[in-house]
């Protein structure tokens, strides 16, 4: 109970950040994008304000023996360099100008525009769906 | 004049730095990555792996809550979607196939590994950042953007 609350919680207040930030707004990203029109530098200053305190929170990391509302840790070690993380972030980076929208801000959105991102996210676990078969 | 008339730097950063207190939270709390390609898929049953199921549909939940009652709070967020459905469903596709094969998005990659300094998260941000760049520049000199 206690892990839900938690995640609940993060995932609220990554929601909230996502829509004060004007994240949520894939025009604003779209523009981000958009070199040679109306640059908006705006999700600059999103990431390196998000990457301070996951800094912090990679150090204190090394000081836990456990997380605090879970048994353990479980994060990604791998460290390889290969294709399919080339080729699917390219694949990403297309998907992402041509709409505007990343997983967050598309799942964020279902309370600003239901309508919109419900259409996106259906596609977008259509994409993860087939991702999966292909890899088969 | 300001150089950049839309820009919201101030608000950016503020609401990076709640985002990235949420992705604390997640990794010191929950010990997860807060990545919501990943974590999408874990709570669909889409991804059988990759931690427990309840934490990914709490989180995913999170996200439109969080949103949402900041729209309240605030009185009114402006949205502005791409208006053909048909411009969605090819966007979606493209972000979901990529993100799973690419183990990541702008939150997993972007925010959690950069500030890891993860080699793979790196290559990942460099090359999605790239090709939205030159996605957007090819859909404008298209006449599409």
């Amino acid at each position: 109970m206690k892990r839900i609350l938690v995640a609940l919680t993060a995932g609220s207040l990554f929601g909230a950040g996502l829509a004060w930030s004007g994240m949520v707004d894939p025009l604003r990203v779209r523009n981000f994008l958009d070199l040679f029109g109306d640059w908006d530098p705006t999700l600059a200053f999103v990431m390196i304000g998000a990457i301070f305190p996951m800094a912090v929170a990679w150090r204190l990391r090394a000081r836990f023996q456990k997380p605090f509302a879970d048994a353990h840790f479980d994060l990604p070690g791998t460290t390889r360099l290969n294709r399919p993380l080339a080729l699917g972030a390219i694949l990403f980076g297309i998907g992402w100008g041509i709409g505007g929208l990343c997983p967050g801000p598309a799942i964020a959105g279902l309370a600003l525009a239901p309508l919109k991102t419900t259409i996106f996210a259906a596609a977008m676990l259509a994409g993860m769906l087939a991702q999966r078969l292909s890899s088969r | 004049m300001a150089a950049f008339p839309n820009a919201q730097p101030l608000e950016g950063f503020t609401g990076g730095v709640l985002i990235g207190i949420a992705a604390a939270i997640m990794l010191l709390g929950l010990g997860r990555i807060a990545g919501v390609s990943g974590l999408a898929a874990r709570a669909t049953g889409i991804a059988d792996s990759g931690g427990p199921r309840d934490v990914a549909i709490a989180f995913v939940l999170g996200l439109p809550l969080g949103a949402g009652l900041l729209n309240l709070a605030t009185g009114g967020i402006a949205t502005h979607f791409p208006d053909s459905a048909s411009t969605l469903v090819i966007a979606g596709l493209l972000v979901g196939f990529g993100t799973r094969l690419g183990s990541g998005c702008t939150s997993g990659h972007g925010v959690c590994g950069l500030s890891r300094l993860s080699r793979r998260s790196i290559l990942a941000t460099a090359l999605f950042m790239a090709s939205g760049f030159v996605t957007v520049a090819l859909l404008r000199l298209a006449g599409l953007a």
